[in-house]
């Protein structure tokens, strides 16, 4: 049912443009042969790609990133699925400020929340640790997968879990066997926002890492406040590739739409 | 939902919320006392308590600079987001919906590209000798180039790309729960584009552009990486004031009473807005 009119598609056209075209200019000069920013590039040359290889700074970032989305991810996951257990299925005193003290990540600025970890995790001698920057993500990012499994938890028919209780099956087997996979969908879209939202959080990292806890987006932040090279430019089409591939397996999967909602449209 | 009188959701909740009370209402605390603290050249960081640190921010112009122009750039970016927002959400909507699903992709999908790169492309497209300056000049419309680096107008562009996805996700949610028959029945009964757009569309889009408005504004007020990169040390923002109280000049003190400050503002924003939309609608949000 398209009924838009011409003037409605010329200015989606227009809109789109302006969505990707800084992304597609950071692509497009990544391919430069020069040692300087020049769009369109004069010739397609990998000259700034294979540079990422001998910049290990760069490299080690990106694996820091990984492992701390990885993990700040899945001990978020660990923590949110049960507390949405309890906050979307039971009624008690203290639900709602439960719900909303979870949530409250998104809603504090997060260069607020950066200092307060700064200042925190230091008097504990334990800044710029990987340890601590696992538990700071771990907070911000739990509203997320808290969102999109309270969303999963509100639609799951309990008579199914009666049934297998009343066959004899503990509370532990009627989670693993039951009630997981049926909030399987929300409780994998939450782990991978998670993760995405860990591996390019700047501006709370930027407070709490050292030189050898550097995150990738603080290494490419840093580099970008004093200088923009093609370097820069391929190390971030590489960013962009993978969000990309990430991006189209969760819009298979969970829809992007009603990732980002929090569960709710569709 | 069941009532329970036992401690089963307390237990299960408590992970999380071990995890919070130590991680994020500890250090939060923590900051609010540090904003008490003095600071000196030499001694750094001093156990002492008083006000002096939120009376050096509320009496001095620099200051007031920095918070006005901050709620002002997040002012100005969340109003072209609604304005651009509003209408993309609804184009979106009226898309057939195998060119919907490709159009969201594009629409949403640099929400989860890092911010950074997103504010590299603009540092490359804005700059003097940058992309459209280059092209402005090659094609003989400008002699000199406009400046768009390091100025207000260049944090507004680059914020209102990073935000908008967050207002078009608003109203086309709150689009997605309207009743596609009302449009139907107004064009039957001979209404026309515009007036199905003003009278029938646009009263239920409202709820999602307020609370659209609501997010883009808090994360404009303290966005840190599209300032940080394209006002650089001339145009300071909150955040990238903050930022440097903390890891260039080292006064801490003084840093965290910035911070609470703004922490303080956005949330009186957040409430009274909340409180107005709450009670324009108070029957659409049921």
């Amino acid at each position: 049912m398209n009924r838009n009119g011409i003037f409605a598609l010329c200015f989606n056209a227009l809109f789109a443009l302006f969505m990707v075209g800084p992304l597609l200019i950071v692509i497009g000069v990544s391919f430069t042969p020069t040692g300087y920013l020049e769009f369109p590039p004069s010739a397609i040359s990998f000259r700034w790609f294979k540079a990422i290889l001998d910049n290990p700074d760069f490299i080690d970032a990106a694996w820091i990133s990984l492992e701390l989305g990885l993990a700040s991810a899945t001990l978020s996951t660990v923590l949110a699925v049960p507390a949405a257990l309890a906050i979307g299925r039971e009624r008690f005193r203290g639900r709602d400020a439960l719900q909303g003290l979870f949530l409250s990540p998104l809603t504090v600025p997060t260069v607020v929340l950066g200092v307060a970890f700064l200042r925190f995790l230091s008097l504990f001698d334990i800044n710029g640790t990987f340890f601590g920057l696992v538990l700071c993500h771990a907070v911000i990012v739990t509203p997320f997968v808290l969102r999109l499994v309270l969303a999963s938890v509100t639609g799951v028919d309990r008579s199914i879990e009666m049934a297998a209780t009343s066959l004899g099956a503990s509370h532990w087997t009627v989670f693993r066997r039951v009630t997981l996979p049926l909030i399987l969908p929300g409780v994998v879209g939450g782990w991978v926002l998670a993760f995405i939202t860990s591996f390019d959080e700047l501006t709370v990292t930027v407070f709490i890492v050292n030189p050898s806890t550097t995150t990738l987006p603080v290494r490419l932040f840093s580099h970008i406040t004093q200088t923009t090279d093609p370097l820069i430019a391929s190390i971030s089409t590489m960013v962009i590739l993978l969000t990309v591939l990430l991006m189209l397996a969760v819009n298979k999967l969970y829809g992007l739409d009603r990732l980002l909602i929090g569960g709710e449209a569709r | 939902m069941k009532t329970t009188g036992t401690s089963t959701p307390w237990l299960l909740s408590a992970p999380a919320l071990a995890l919070f009370a130590a991680l994020l209402l500890t250090p939060l605390a923590m900051t609010f006392l540090l904003s008490f603290n003095s600071f000196s050249f030499y001694g750094g960081i001093e156990n002492t308590f008083g006000f002096q640190n939120y009376a050096e921010v509320l009496s001095d112009v620099y200051f007031y600079e920095i918070f006005g122009r901050t709620f002002l750039i997040a002012f100005i970016t969340t109003a072209i987001c609604a304005l651009l927002g509003l209408p993309e959400a609804y184009i979106l909507f009226r898309m057939k919906p195998a060119w919907r699903s490709f159009m969201l992709l594009i629409v949403l999908g640099p929400l989860l590209i890092s911010v950074v790169v997103r504010t590299l492309g603009w540092a490359i497209l804005l700059g003097n000798k940058g992309v459209i300056n280059e092209f402005l000049r090659d094609i003989g419309l400008i002699s000199s180039p406009i400046r768009m680096m390091y100025t207000s107008t260049g944090i507004v562009i680059a914020l209102v790309h990073v935000m908008i996805p967050f207002m078009i996700l608003a109203v086309w949610a709150a689009l997605q729960r309207q009743d596609p028959a009302t449009e139907r029945a107004a064009e039957s009964l001979g209404a026309g584009p515009l007036t199905i757009f003003m009278r029938i569309v646009l009263p239920q889009a409202m709820p999602g552009v307020l609370s659209g408005s609501l997010i883009v504004f808090s994360l404009s007020a303290s966005a840190f990486a599209t300032p940080a990169v394209l006002g650089g040390r001339r145009i300071k923002m909150v955040s990238t004031t903050v930022y440097d109280e903390f890891l260039n000049t080292l006064n801490w003190p003084l840093g965290a009473a910035i911070a609470i400050l703004l922490l303080v503002s956005v949330l009186t924003i957040m409430l009274a807005w909340n409180k107005l939309v709450e009670r324009r609608y108070s029957g659409v949000f049921e």
